[in-house]
């Protein structure tokens, strides 16, 4: 029921049901305002559920909300935004909320205790899988998902400050005015939609104003400053390192296709104040749990700032004098008290109400909302018809994020709490409620106070001033579980009650951590927020220890749920890694070629021709060009390092196995690179420009690796070397040019006659291309006579289109990855399938280029007797001898009639292809002792693929084994 | 987590690649022998406190850097270039 | 003789408009790295100072005269337009074709830069001339204030396209907030 008419409503529906709300009030509050009680059913027991709370702590109305893709689940009902057209929908509960199935767990509930699942499902062990955890997880749980792509919009980003003030109640507003008006650099979040934390819930005064004005005045005055940035819907949830923060915004505004949804911000303070104010407990008596049971600051929070009545008759059971507020509220609206209970004895209480002192609620009744309850107290029992039932065990300092990273809060008796212990974050202090400092003029002090010590040590100079508030003392008698039968709730959300914990405590699982796994206590979405204390209060009672003895479970991040998606946000589809396009891109998409991704890079796989049907023609095609015509490659992707500086062949001779300090100027030679375990971390071909230039060529997949290796060794290795590197990768679009028409290629784009004699193998140099300054390498990777071609980026599709177009007129063409693969093959040349971290210069074969003149990274390793091993794997070729000719890498290999098990495998075949040019597969393997094994026939077995073929183990080097066409 | 850069300034943990213990500074010469070597490339302590680690400023200036900081307290003590250390 | 055509990095990327915010290509003629040897950091500044008016800057600055920028470009390493006569004092490598730059500029640019740069880039800690070697989204940039509400990004000309993308989104969020 409303209690004034609003001034603008919209509709918005609850499971297909029309409502009308006030946009922007919590979903709550709306179908509070309409009668709506009945809003969830529970986790495990499926009872009937209604709002308890007002706010992030909400652990009954969890809803869904929105359709199909856009369906979220396990939104708290207390903190979800009327907006027009909102669809909300009511989870767990079939065939509806009102007649749920599921319902019949609450009946045999006393066979579904804690550990209910461990002692009942422990055997036949395969029914766990199968059976057991399915019909359980069905009946057990929360909302679903749509099992739809995600197709909103999440944001996250970046903040700093020098002063983060968590919360913007009384101590935080006050905190920020204060700082802010030192000037300090400033950013205060608050999870609601407006600044003001309880003084917009209350009847209070500040200065003779209303709380609520006084609050909005400070926004006014705080949304002045430059130098402060005021965030709300933002709940900071978690602390972390050096003054790191994350924080989930919800971004404000009703959904709209563009809009993101949320935000997660990594905020960076130097110094910050936990001013997250305190929650309200609830009291553990028989069926506490029905629909209109509340939390008594919530009902003042609906009361007074909403405008919503929740219910026509209200009783109110408490063990504190907060909690008399809510009955003077109450009355001040017009709204029927029925009754007012307090558990304690000796308290004054004045009304014109029924009041019950030293009085407990000893039973609930109503089916889908409270209708009545039993009370005790010093005169009797008596039933008391109420629909709504405000209760209050108390305050709770909110110090989750103080507790981040590894602090333990202190247990203060005369507010029978927990308050954070100081310093347990580097640079955080906490004011107000949430240290345990009720009263509205003991927040506003404590927030001046230390936002002025923190101002001062920023070096700026605070003054405080504190306006006049309430300072009325907090009186406590602790009040945790009503004695008696009957299930007394604790966490509503994870549906464990009073008996569930003295469960848990009988079957020693004392200690708080024990109980908290074996009953499920505070592992539900809202992660015990209002259910910890309660329940260790059980505990310690349990086990005849006192609460701090008893101590907490630890709290971690989030303080709220967070979504994925936030915390991913911008990193699906096109966000997740950054695209590496090479200059001839747009033309090879534009020929057709289908692209694959090499490390970041996009390339070619093959260049399809009209008429070919599948991939191996056009490879076989391809291959065809660069053995008998000539062929176009990009190879822009390959690392490409410029060094420079009196010790740069000294620099090359350390990372390189083999020696580069005797190369002539104007020629290029292959590296080894080893890792210091003298294992290969890559290899490439090295040119020298100049007696102190050289230009280094990395394989694609390393260049990061390469770079970073180069780095450590001149900046923590060796930085008495004197040499510089910087890489030009993206300088340079480099082309190979293969096969026996390359020369003849080139010279139709080169600014000068290419000749055998001034252009030899492995030769290079500067070369003008097309009145460009460009670089020629006489390097081959295919066995033929080939070169690469490099020219400035700027130029690189422009070269690739005069390329392509020259050697189709030379009967040749572009080719991809597939071709080249097979090219290499067929020449025995290793790529990262060969050298994949665990072989050796001895592996592969190349063992006497480890030069033992001089020190290298990884000799000394390298020469370990393991690692020369004549029994190692050893690079082999492979042909297909028998019926069967398909090959296939990562097969294992085993002698011809041996059985094809694991402990007979001697060996793997690492990269495979069909070879057009001598029309046979090919496999490279490695091999036990496979060097001395030429001419033998083994077995490869694939028994992922179920194939078996009869190979004949040879030289890795197929084609052209002395090398001549490569010199030609 | 953040760490200064003795270049850059604090710059948050996603822009540095993290390498291991600093002991790689201290490549033994290549006739030291097996121990040393076997120690120099595999045997890392694990304390519970103090520690010196590599961290490459990848995502930054490109800066090798000496980090001092505590496992247990998650506090970065100090922050220096490598090629300074080595010197 | 055919000729060889040069094409910008951000060709057919740019330019872009979202919410008053505007990105634009930067074109530089020339851009040179310039790597001082050991010891010769000093003798390498002079000589630039002579030869183009500007000696090195300092880390994490840029600066400029009418002719030539200089801009600080990582450890040991900073960037010049114009060509340079260094030898024997530092490796001078031509970098003129390796990096997409663009102008980034409007009143919620800072909102954007938010989006994708862990630093703070806010104007009290990063005044004009201040340029950083930092993150944008996943890839490796140089950032640099070049106005009141401008900016510069350096990325590696390969990813101009993801670049021009993250670019786009980081937008289109702001601009959304701003207008409902």
């Amino acid at each position: 029921m409303r209690l004034q008419s609003p001034e603008k409503t919209v509709y918005f529906t609850f499971d297909g049901q029309r409502y009308q709300g006030v946009p922007g009030e919590p979903v709550s509050a709306a179908l509070l305002a309409n009668g709506v009680k009945l809003v969830a059913r529970s986790f495990k027991y499926h009872r009937p559920r209604g709002i308890m709370s007002a706010g992030s702590e909400e652990q009954n109305a969890l809803v869904t909300v929105g359709r199909g893709a856009q369906t979220e689940p396990n939104i708290r009902a207390t903190t979800l935004e009327v907006s027009e057209g909102l669809e909300v929908f009511s989870q767990n509960a079939w065939p509806s909320l009102k007649y749920d199935v599921m319902a019949v767990n609450d009946l045999i509930s006393p066979f579904l205790g804690a550990g209910f699942y461990y002692k009942t499902f422990m055997w036949p062990k395969s029914f766990w899988e199968k059976l057991y955890e399915p019909v359980i997880r069905r009946a057990a749980g929360l909302g679903g998902l749509s099992g739809k792509s995600n197709e909103d919009h999440y944001e996250k980003a970046f903040a700093f400050c020098d002063v983060l003030i968590i919360g913007g109640g009384p101590a935080g507003l006050m905190a920020a005015l204060t700082a802010g008006r030192a000037g300090a650099d400033v950013i205060l979040t608050d999870e609601d939609t407006a600044m003001g934390g309880r003084l917009l819930r209350e009847v209070e005064d500040i200065d003779g104003q209303p709380g609520a004005e006084w609050a909005a005045d400070a926004v006014v005055e705080l949304s002045a400053m430059d130098n402060v940035r005021l965030m709300t819907r933002t709940t900071v949830t978690g602390a972390y390192d050096q003054g790191t923060f994350g924080a989930l915004e919800r971004i404000a505004g009703p959904r709209r296709a563009d809009k993101p949804l949320e935000c997660f911000w990594r905020i960076v303070a130097k110094r910050s104040i936990l001013c997250a104010g305190a929650l309200e407990r609830p009291i553990a008596f028989p069926d506490n749990d029905r629909p209109g049971i509340m939390m008594a600051s919530a009902v003042r929070a609906y009361v007074n700032r909403w405008g919503v009545a929740p219910g026509k008759s209200v009783t109110i059971f408490a063990n504190n004098d907060d909690a008399h507020r809510t009955a003077h509220d109450l009355a001040a609206a017009g709204i029927r008290i029925a009754a007012l209970i307090d558990s304690r004895d000796d308290v004054q209480i004045n009304g014109d109400f029924p009041i019950y002192t030293g009085g407990t609620v000893t039973a609930t009744k109503g089916r889908h909302a409270l209708e009545s309850i039993t009370i005790a107290h010093s005169g009797g029992t008596r039933d008391i018809r109420t629909d709504c039932l405000a209760m209050s065990g108390g305050w709770n300092p909110t110090v989750h994020l103080t507790c981040h990273m590894n602090g333990r809060p202190t247990w203060r008796e005369d507010i029978a709490s927990f308050v954070p212990t100081p310093d347990s974050i580097s640079g955080m202090v906490a004011a107000g409620a949430c240290n345990g400092s009720f009263s509205t003029a003991a927040c506003l002090q404590e927030g001046a106070d230390i936002a002025a010590v923190v101002a001062t040590d920023l070096g700026l100079k605070p003054k405080v001033t504190v306006p006049v508030a309430d300072d009325s003392t907090y009186r406590i008698s602790p009040l945790w579980a009503v004695p008696g039968k009957g299930r007394k709730w604790i966490d509503f959300q994870n549906d464990v009650h009073v008996k569930d914990i003295k469960l848990a405590a009988q079957e020693n699982f004392r200690s708080v951590e024990h109980m908290k796994r074996y009953t499920t206590q505070g592992m539900a979405p809202d992660q015990g927020k209002s259910s910890n204390v309660v329940a260790l209060a059980v505990l310690a009672d349990a086990t005849g220890r006192g609460i701090p003895e008893t101590g907490t479970t630890t709290f971690r991040p989030p303080y709220v749920p967070v979504s994925i998606a936030s915390m991913g946000a911008g990193s699906q589809g096109k966000g997740f890694a950054p695209q590496r396009m090479t200059t001839s891109h747009k033309a090879t998409v534009a020929r057709g070629a289908p692209m694959i991704e090499a490390g970041l890079w996009y390339r070619p796989s093959y260049f399809p021709a009209p008429g070919e049907t599948t991939w191996r023609q056009s490879c076989d095609r391809e291959v065809g060009f660069v053995r008998n015509a000539v062929g176009v490659c990009d190879v822009s992707t390959l690392g490409k390092i410029d060094i420079q500086g009196p010790d740069v062949a000294a620099l090359l001779d350390f990372v390189y196995c083999n020696t580069f300090s005797t190369l002539k100027v104007g020629r290029v030679r292959y590296g080894l690179m080893l890792r210091d375990d003298g294992h290969v971390m890559d290899d490439g071909t090295t040119a020298r420009l100049d007696e102190q230039h050289f230009v280094m060529t990395t394989t694609t997949a390393a260049a990061g690796q390469v770079m970073r290796h180069l780095e450590f060794v001149l900046q923590a290795l060796r930085p008495d070397l004197d040499a510089r590197v910087i890489s030009v990768t993206e300088q340079w679009a480099q082309f190979a040019v293969a096969g026996p028409r390359s020369r003849e290629l080139l010279n139709t784009v080169l600014d000068q006659e290419l000749t055998n004699d001034d252009w030899p193998f492995m030769a290079c140099g500067e070369i003008g291309v097309a009145g460009v300054p460009g670089r020629l390498f006489r390097i081959s990777f295919s066995g033929e006579h080939a070169y690469e071609l490099a020219v400035p980026a700027r130029y690189g599709e422009s070269l690739f289109r005069m390329l392509t177009a020259q050697t189709e007129m030379l009967g040749g063409g572009p080719y991809g990855m597939e071709a080249l693969n097979v090219l290499r093959i067929e020449k025995g040349f290793i790529t990262h399938a060969e050298i994949h971290g665990r072989t050796t210069a001895f592996d592969i074969g190349m063992d006497r280029m480890v030069s033992l003149k001089k020190d290298c990274i990884g000799q000394a390793a390298s020469r370990r007797p393991g690692l020369l091993d004549e029994d190692r794997e050893q690079l082999v070729g492979l042909k297909p001898v028998g019926a069967v000719k398909q090959l296939t890498a990562g097969a294992h290999l085993f002698e011809k009639d041996a059985d094809a098990v694991r402990i007979n495998s001697q060996g793997y075949t690492t990269s495979v292809c069909y070879s057009p040019t001598l029309e046979t597969n090919l496999a490279l393997a490695f091999l036990q002792g496979g060097r001395a094994r030429h001419g033998e026939v083994i077995k490869m077995v694939d028994h992922l693929r179920g194939l078996t073929a009869q190979v004949e183990v040879c030289d890795p080097v197929f084609f052209d084994q002395e090398g001549g066409r490569a010199r030609g | 987590m953040r760490i200064n850069c003795p270049n850059c300034g604090e710059r948050d943990r996603r822009e540095f690649y993290y390498q291991g213990d600093a002991l790689a500074l201290t490549r033994p010469a290549p006739d030291a022998g097996p121990l040393a070597w076997n120690d120099y490339l595999h045997n890392r302590d694990n304390p519970a406190g103090d520690t010196k680690d590599l961290w490459f400023h990848e995502g930054g200036c490109g800066a090798w850097i000496v980090v001092e900081r505590n496992t247990v307290t998650h506090a970065v003590h100090g922050t220096t270039l490598a090629h300074k250390v080595k010197r | 003789m055919v000729k060889l055509l040069p094409l910008t990095p951000c060709s057919g990327l740019l330019p872009l408009e979202i919410g008053g915010v505007n990105v634009t290509e930067v074109v530089l003629e020339r851009i040179y790295s310039v790597a001082p040897l050991a010891g010769k950091t000093m003798a390498t500044s002079t000589a630039l100072k002579e030869q183009i008016g500007l000696g090195l800057s300092a880390p994490n600055r840029a600066t400029s005269n009418r002719s030539a920028r200089m801009q600080w470009f990582g450890h040991r390493t900073w960037l010049v337009t114009a060509a340079v006569h260094l030898d024997g004092l530092a490796a001078v490598t031509d970098q003129s074709d390796a990096w997409a730059i663009i102008r980034i500029e409007g009143a919620e640019v800072e909102d954007v830069l938010a989006r994708l740069v862990p630093i703070d880039l806010r104007a009290a800690p990063f005044k004009n001339g201040h340029t950083a070697r930092t993150m944008l989204g996943h890839m490796s940039v140089a950032i640099t204030r070049v106005g009141g509400q401008a900016f510069e990004v350096m990325a590696m000309r390969s990813m101009a396209g993801t670049l021009v993308h993250e670019l786009e989104v980081a937008m289109r969020g702001v601009a959304a907030r701003s207008n409902f």
